[in-house]
Formats: structure tokens, sequence, C-alpha cells
């Protein structure tokens, strides 16, 4: 992956600075996204992961620094290029937020029509192949109600892919799942990184993202501490924050000392 | 005197009080409306106004449900032509008066549901509606008041119900709705009880059939997970 190719990173973001209820969640985060790369943002809770990503699309704003959408800098208080933003960026969130009165065909339907302006029938359609994508074309007429967790978010990720974004931000897509649940919604995840997607993930599925992130970065208190690709930051003898806290919650999870499995065999 | 209470139902009773009824459907149904309309703007603007218009619809909300319905009925009838503003001012008819006072009274307490409805969606729905592209009144529009609407159905039905027991209130200003015919039906029949409790039969009729319509309209609304819940 040669970042310093001539076209400008997808989505980049310079010194970002947040300030919450007197808090500093972000302190000067600086991060950029070449086409097609993968970037996989890990860190406790509190860090600032999920304040980045909402920084990023202007759905928190920023106090400080600039966002840059393929070069261009992105004018917050713009409401049309506020517009444009999100929809070249696709958000997932960790509780879905599928809309709760629309049939999955509709959750995926309706930003075609309100924001692309397409019509009904195209919308539909469209709406059909990316709910088939996800493997859910059987599911199109049934309500959030009647969806399993991991249906929901795939829904949620047909929404946003329909949108036709340039860059994906995940927020912890698998965090409200039942564990069973998981594994259909890492199996889209991984799909979408094999097709090229550009990504942010924000995940505590270490051994997973390690085997799709192009770069781990560590994040804690605000500020992005460590950086670097998987295998370099979980080798045993790295001595790292990411090793530390990757051993730490994988203790926790109960799935015995993953990091010291994946570490010599983390396929990049 | 001597007639029967069925005789003096088919003679008088029923051909007076079926003006009144009229006259009570052409009272409720558009304050209904107007009530309806308003508390779903005060709703909306209280919840996503920005703060000065938070503010005013606030202090529009407190005012009308903290006067005694009276007391606004005679104020749209009998004060409003005393108000003048650069020279004109406005006198209203009875019925136009009620239909005034009972809409903006009854907006003030379904603004309350509506509002109860709106912070019951999650507002994750907004920010994913965001994400997408839409602007805030596309994501209110189409995603939140839906649902909200769905949510506040029922306590709107209940205002309605209420409303249509409060528009006997129009007979103290002349209008001849069902209470007002029957006020004078009484007088001259002496007949108090017979028709006074014939009376509270046809609202009793009235409030049974705005309930089959609420609860038809419940059903048409109903998707899984906004169901209504029967008992």
């Amino acid at each position: 992956m040669s970042a310093e190719n001539q076209t400008p990173p997808v989505l980049e973001a310079r010194a970002l600075g947040k300030t919450l209820g007197g808090n500093r969640v972000l302190d000067a985060v600086s991060l950029s996204l070449p086409k097609g790369c993968v970037k996989v943002l890990i860190g406790p809770s509190g860090a600032g992961k999920s304040t980045l990503l909402q920084c990023l699309n202007f759905l928190i704003p920023p106090d400080s620094g600039t966002i840059l959408l393929e070069g261009r800098e992105v004018n917050g208080k713009s409401r049309r290029e506020l517009c444009t933003l999100r929809q070249n960026v696709g958000m997932i969130f960790q509780d879905f937020n599928l809309f709760d009165h629309l049939s999955a065909l509709e959750n995926v339907r309706v930003a075609l029509m309100k924001v692309k302006g397409m019509s009904k029938l195209d919308a539909g359609e469209l709406a059909l192949a990316e709910l088939a994508r996800v493997g859910l074309q059987d599911k199109a007429a049934l309500y959030p109600a009647s969806l399993s967790g991991g249906q929901k978010q795939r829904v949620a990720i047909a929404r946003a892919l329909a949108m036709d974004p340039k860059v994906m931000l995940l927020d912890e897509p698998t965090s409200a799942l039942d564990p069973e649940l998981i594994g259909e919604v890492l199996a889209v995840i991984r799909d979408l990184a094999q097709n090229g997607m550009t990504m942010i993930v924000a995940t505590h599925q270490i051994s997973f993202s390690a085997s799709l992130a192009d770069e781990f970065l560590f994040m804690e208190k605000g500020r992005v501490i460590e950086s670097g690709s998987p295998a370099e930051l979980l080798r045993r003898d790295s001595g790292s924050r990411t090793l530390a806290f990757c051993a730490k919650i994988s203790e926790l999870s109960g799935e015995g000392g993953e990091a010291e499995v994946l570490a010599p065999e983390c396929r990049v | 005197m001597s007639s029967t209470y069925f005789e003096f139902l088919r003679a008088e009773l029923v051909p007076g009080l079926m003006d009144g009824l009229w006259t009570s459907i052409v009272v409720i149904v558009p304050s209904a409306l107007l009530g309806a309309l308003i508390g779903v703007v005060a709703g909306v603007l209280r919840v996503y106004g920005p703060r000065p218009v938070r503010r005013l619809t606030e202090g529009y909300v407190s005012l009308f449900r903290g006067t005694p319905l009276v007391v606004q009925v005679f104020f749209w009838y009998f004060a409003l032509p005393y108000i003048s503003i650069g020279g004109h001012s406005i006198v209203l008819d009875a019925i136009p008066a009620s239909i005034l006072a009972f809409g903006l009274c009854s907006g003030a307490y379904q603004s309350e549901y509506i509002r109860g409805g709106l912070n019951s969606i999650k507002r994750g729905q907004i920010r994913a509606a965001l994400a997408l592209g839409m602007t805030t009144r596309q994501a209110v529009q189409s995603v939140v008041l839906p649902q909200a609407f769905r949510r506040a159905l029922p306590g709107c039905g209940n205002e309605v119900i209420y409303l249509i027991k409060y528009s006997s209130l129009a007979s103290i200003i002349t209008v001849n709705e069902l209470t007002g015919t029957a006020t004078t039906i009484a007088k001259n029949s002496w007949r108090n009880i017979e028709v006074f409790c014939t009376l509270g039969v046809y609202y009793l009729a009235l409030v049974t059939l705005a309930t089959w319509l609420l609860h038809l309209a419940e059903d048409a609304m109903s998707v899984p997970g906004f169901e209504r819940h029967r008992s």
C-alpha cells in the first residue's frame, strides 16, 4: 500500500480536537485513509474512538482541525458540503439505528429517495440489490422488530452501501450483538474489505481485525498513541501498549491467550 | 307534562338534538383538526426548535393549559373585539370563536403527547439519518415524526375524546350545539332529568364513534414494533 502516490487520501483528518463537558475527548488527532485502506481503531472505552468517527462526518462537529474529502477541505458550516460529505462517508453504528417504522427494504430505500432524489422504483430496485449483497433479500419486507441483531446490522450496512460511499466508518459494529450473531456481520465486513472498500473500524474484535487491517491505531485519552501494522504491534516481543491491551481483553472475553495465538501467524 | 318519555323523545327531544348534534360536529371536527395541527407543530418546535422558539411554544402551552377553558372561550368571543391593533379589531362569531378556543387549548395538550412521542424515539435514528446525508428537517419528517405519531396516537385520541365533551362549553357563548339545545328544551319543557340523561347518551355515542375511528387509525398505522396492544 503506497500511501504517497499522487491521488490524495479519500478521507483525511488533521489535528482534530474536541472538548466535551470539560474533557479533552480528542487531542490533535490526525489520520489519513488512502483508497482501499482499512484502518482499525482500538483502545479502552472512553478513549475517544467513537467521538473521532463521529467527528469525521460532523455528527459531532470538531472544535478544531480540518477534515478533507479527497483532498478538499470540508466546510462544516455549509449544509450542502455536509450533505455531500455524509453521502460519501457511510457510517455503521454499534446499535444499528435502523428506522423502526420502516421495513428492511424501506430502510435502505428512504435515503435514496430523499437524499439522492431517486424514483421509488429505482430506489427500490437498488435497495433490493444491496440487501441481496448482505444476504437478506428474503427479509426485505420484514420490520426491524422482526429481525435479529445480526440481520439488523446487515440491513444497516446495506443502507449505508446503497448511498455508494467512498469510505465507511464502522463504530463497534458487533459490540451489541450476541456472540453467535457476530460471525455473519464480520463476514459482510470482510467481504467489503476484500472488495477494496476504504474503511475505518473501531472494534474489540482483535483477531478478526488483525486479519483485515492495514494499520492499527491505538487510542487512549483522546490521542492516537501507537500506530502500525497489526503484525508489528502484536508481535510478542513488541512491548506495545496495543499488545498489552489486546492480551487483557482476550483474557476478559475468555478467548484465552488470543494475542499469543495470533501474534506469530498474523495474516496481513 | 302528560306525554310519556318516549313520546317526548320522538316529538321534541330527538328533532331538537339532531340540529344540536350537527352543530356540535361542526365545532368538534375543525377544532380537533386544528388542535392536532397546532399540537404537531408546537410539539416539534418544543423538541427541535431553536431556543427562543422553544421558549415561546412552552409559554403558549403553559398559558393555555394553565387557564380555565371557560375564560379562554369568553376571551375569544367577548374580549377579542376590544383589542384593536392599528384601528383594526377582530370580531368572531360564536362558532369560529369556539373553534379557535378549543383548537388552541387542544393543541396545547396535543403538543405534550407529541413531545413525549418525539422524545421516546432514540436519538441514534436521527444520527443515522443525518449520516446518510439527510437534513435535520428530512430526518424529523421522514424518520422521527412517523414513529412519534404512532407512539403519541393513544394520548392524542384521549385528548380528542376530552374535546368532544368540553365542546359543550360552546353553549355558554350562545352556540346551539348539543348542550345548548338541550338546555333550551329543558327550560321550555321542565323535564330536566329526561333531557340531560338523553344528552349524556348522545355524548356517549359520539365518544364511542370517535374511539372506534381512533382504533381504525391505530390499526391502519400499525407495523411490527408499533402494534396496538389489545387487552
